[in-house]
C-alpha cells in the first residue's frame, strides 16, 4: 500500500509540472493549429539559462524570472520572423510549419551543445535531495515546491485568459481566426504573443525542473514528446484538457515504472499516446466539452 | 521516347560509373545517394504527392533493417533475403498506424510516425534477446568489393523511381493529389480517402523498408540509434524531400544527391579543406574550427530545414522557374 501511495505522490507531483508543458504547447496549438516540436528544446534553453545563473549563485527559483521573460522573447521572435512568414509563402506541403519547429528545435539544441558540450550538468541546490515525511510516504522539497508554483502558474493563467482583453482576444484567435479578425483582434500579434507565452510556460517548467534533473543538450526531444502526448490526450487545445494530459501522463510513468520496470519509461507515453487515438480520438476534450 | 531521353542518359551514365571512377570512397557515396533516391521518392509519395507528412521514416528504415539483420542473426540465412521480405515488414509495421490515424484529420498521422519510432528504437534496445540490444547486429559483407552493391543500389533506386512514377501517373496518383488539395472534395467525388491514404502509404513504407535492408547488407552493422535515428534518417528523408521539390518525381533524386554532398561537407569538414588550411597557416583556431564543423553536421541539418522552408518552400526543382528568373534578372541587371 505505501509503494502504491508513493507511486501516486510521485506521480501527481511530476504531473503538475507536466501540465505546465502541456498548457504552453495546447495554447500554441490552439492559436496556430500547429503542434510546436521545438517546445522541450525551448524548456532544455530555459534549463541552460538556469543552469548559467545558478554557476553565478542565483536560486532556480528566482531564476525563473529571468527565464521566463528571456522565452518569451526567444519564442516571439520565432514567431515573427520564422513562423509567421510562412503563411505569406506558397507550397504544396501541407505542415511546414510543423516541419519548421523541428528546424528550430535542432539549432536550439545544437548551438547550446556548442556552448556547453554534451556533459550531462546538475543544478544542485541545498534542497534538491530534502524530502519530508508525512507518514510513511516521502516528499522531495523541490518536487513539492515545484509543484505549488506549477499549480500558481496554472491558475495565473487561467485568470488571464478569461479576464483579461489579450486573453480573450487569444481565446477568440483560437476559436475563429476570421472572426477574431473581423471583430478588430489584430490575430498576427497575437499569434506572436501566444507563441512566446507558449514559450515562458514551458521556460517556467523548464527552471522548476533543473533542481532535480540532469541538464544537457539532449534532454529537449524527449519533453517534446511528451508535451505532445499531452496535448494529445487532453485534446488539441484545450487547456484543462492539458492539466488532465499531464496529470495522467505522470501518473502513468510513475506507475510504469515502479510496477513494470524503469526501462519502459519512454514506451509508457507512446502506448499511452496510441491508446487514445484508437479509443478516444479528441482525448479528454471529448469527455469534458471544455 | 524524347520526355525519357534525360533519365535513361542520366541511368546509362549512373550505370557506367563504376567502369570509369574506380575509388572506393566515391563509390560509397554513390551508394549512400542511390539508396536515399529511394527513400526520399518513397517519402516524396506519401508526403508530398498524398499530403500526409511522414516525420518517422526510420521507422521503416528501420525495420527493414532490421528484419534483414534478424534473418542472419536468429536464423542464419543470408541477409540479402531482407530485400525480399524488409519491404513488406516495413508495411505490416506502418499499417495499424496509418488505419487509426488516417481516418483522423490533423497532425496526427505525423504524432504517430514520430512515436512509432520512437517506440521501435527504445524496444529494440530493451529486448536485447532478440535484437542485440544496443550492442546490435553485425553481420560479415558478402562482398569485399563496392560495385555488386552499386549495382544493387542502383537497381532498387531505379525500381522505385519507375515504380512511383508510374503510380503518380495512373489512376491512384491522381487520387493521392485530390486528397492533398481538398480532402472533402475528394469523398464528395466518391473517393475512398482511407483506402488510397494507405497504398500510398503502403508503397513509401515499402521502399523505405527495402531501404533499409539495403543498409544492412551493405553496412554489415546496424543499433538501435543508428537505423531508427530522428536525425539522420527522418529529418533527412524530409531534407531529401522538400530540398528536391515536394511532389516532383525527380526532386527526390536531386535533393538526395545535394543532401549526400551536404552530409558528407559536414563529416569531412569541407573534404579536409579546413584540416588542410590548418596545417598550411599552422593556426590553431582553424584547426579547432575544422573540428568543430565536423561535429556540427545536425546543426547544419537544423539551419537547411529553416532556410529551405522560407526560401525555397517547393524545392529545387519545383521552384525552378523561381530560381531561373532570379538568376537571369541578375544577367540582366548586369
Amino acid at each position: 500500500m505505501d509503494v502504491f501511495l508513493q507511486t501516486l505522490v510521485a506521480g501527481v507531483l511530476k504531473g503538475g509540472l507536466y501540465a505546465l508543458i502541456g498548457i504552453g504547447m495546447t495554447l500554441i496549438m490552439g492559436v496556430m493549429g500547429i503542434i510546436n516540436l521545438a517546445h522541450g528544446q525551448l524548456m532544455m534553453v530555459a534549463m541552460y539559462i538556469t543552469y548559467v545563473l545558478h554557476l553565478a549563485g542565483v536560486d532556480p527559483y528566482i531564476s525563473l524570472f529571468v527565464a521566463m521573460p528571456g522565452l518569451f522573447l526567444i519564442g516571439c521572435l520565432i514567431q515573427h520572423y520564422l513562423l509567421n512568414p510562412l503563411l505569406k509563402v506558397e507550397t504544396i506541403l501541407p505542415e511546414n510549419q510543423v516541419l519548421m519547429t523541428v528546424g528550430i528545435g535542432m539549432v536550439l539544441t545544437e548551438v547550446v551543445r556548442f556552448i556547453f558540450k554534451s556533459d550531462y550538468k546538475s543544478v544542485s541546490t541545498g534542497y534538491s535531495n530534502a524530502t519530508f515525511f508525512l507518514g510513511d510516504i516521502s516528499f522531495s522539497v523541490a518536487l513539492v515546491i515545484s509543484f505549488f508554483i506549477a499549480i500558481a502558474f496554472t491558475v495565473a493563467m487561467f485568470f488571464f485568459l478569461i479576464k483579461t482583453d489579450i486573453g480573450r482576444s487569444i481565446r477568440a484567435t483560437a476559436q475563429d481566426k476570421d472572426a477574431a479578425v473581423l471583430m478588430g483582434v489584430n490575430t498576427g500579434r497575437i499569434t506572436i504573443v501566444t507563441f512566446g507565452l507558449g514559450s515562458a510556460l514551458v521556460a517556467a517548467a523548464g527552471s522548476l525542473l533543473a533542481p532535480v534533473f540532469y541538464v544537457f543538450p539532449d534532454i529537449g526531444g524527449p519533453f517534446t514528446a511528451r508535451a505532445f502526448i499531452i496535448t494529445i490526450l487532453g485534446g488539441l487545445g484545450s487547456t484543462v484538457g492539458a492539466i488532465f494530459g499531464g496529470v495522467t501522463l505522470g501518473l502513468a510513468e510513475s506507475f510504469g515504472a515502479t510496477y513494470i520496470s524503469m526501462d519502459y519509461e519512454n514506451i509508457i507515453g507512446m502506448t499511452i499516446f496510441v491508446l487514445v487515438l484508437l479509443f478516444l480520438p479528441g482525448g479528454f476534450k471529448r469527455l469534458t466539452k471544455v | 521516347m524524347k520526355k525519357n531521353l534525360v533519365p535513361l542518359i542520366v541511368l546509362a551514365a549512373l550505370a557506367a560509373f563504376p567502369l570509369v571512377v574506380e575509388h572506393n570512397y566515391y563509390l560509397h557515396l554513390m551508394i549512400l545517394f542511390l539508396m536515399w533516391v529511394v527513400i526520399g521518392s518513397a517519402w516524396n509519395l506519401i508526403a508530398g504527392y498524398t499530403g500526409q507528412v511522414s516525420f518517422g521514416d526510420a521507422a521503416f528504415f528501420g525495420s527493414g533493417a532490421y528484419a534483414a539483420g534478424l534473418l542472419s542473426h536468429h536464423l542464419q540465412l543470408s541477409a540479402w533475403w531482407g530485400l525480399a521480405i524488409g519491404g513488406f515488414v516495413a508495411v505490416a509495421v506502418g499499417m495499424p498506424f496509418g488505419w487509426i490515424c488516417f481516418r483522423m484529420r490533423g497532425a496526427y498521422f505525423a504524432l504517430a510516425t514520430l512515436a512509432l519510432n520512437e517506440v521501435l528504437r527504445h524496444s529494440a534496445a530493451i529486448a536485447e534477446g532478440f535484437t542485440g540490444g544496443m550492442v546490435g547486429i553485425l553481420i560479415m559483407p558478402t562482398f569485399v568489393s563496392k560495385v555488386p552493391y552499386y549495382y544493387v543500389a542502383l537497381a532498387l533506386a531505379a525500381a522505385s523511381m519507375i515504380s512511383i512514377q508510374w503510380i503518380v501517373h495512373a489512376k491512384p496518383g491522381y487520387y493521392f493529389v485530390s486528397i492533398r488539395e481538398d480532402q472533402d472534395a475528394a469523398e464528395s467525388l466518391g473517393i475512398d480517402t482511407h483506402y488510397y491514404k494507405m497504398l500510398s502509404l503502403a508503397i513509401a513504407a515499402f521502399w523505405t523498408g527495402v531501404a533499409g535492408s539495403l543498409y544492412m547488407n551493405y553496412m554489415g552493422f546496424i543499433d538501435p540509434d543508428v537505423v531508427f535515428s530522428l536525425h539522420d534518417i527522418s529529418i533527412m528523408a524530409i531534407l531529401v524531400g522538400i530540398v528536391g521539390g515536394v511532389g516532383t518525381v525527380y526532386g527526390p533524386a536531386v535533393g538526395a544527391f545535394i543532401m549526400v554532398t551536404v552530409q558528407e561537407l559536414f563529416r569531412s569538414g569541407f573534404f579536409g579543406l579546413f584540416e588542410y588550411l590548418g596545417r598550411a597557416t599552422g593556426s590553431a583556431a582553424v584547426e579547432s574550427m575544422a573540428k568543430t564543423i565536423t561535429g556540427a553536421h545536425v546543426l547544419g541539418f537544423g539551419i537547411l530545414v529553416v532556410v529551405v522552408i522560407l526560401v525555397l518552400p517547393n524545392g529545387i526543382v519545383g521552384d525552378w522557374p523561381k530560381i531561373r528568373s532570379a538568376f537571369s534578372r541578375n544577367k540582366i541587371a548586369a
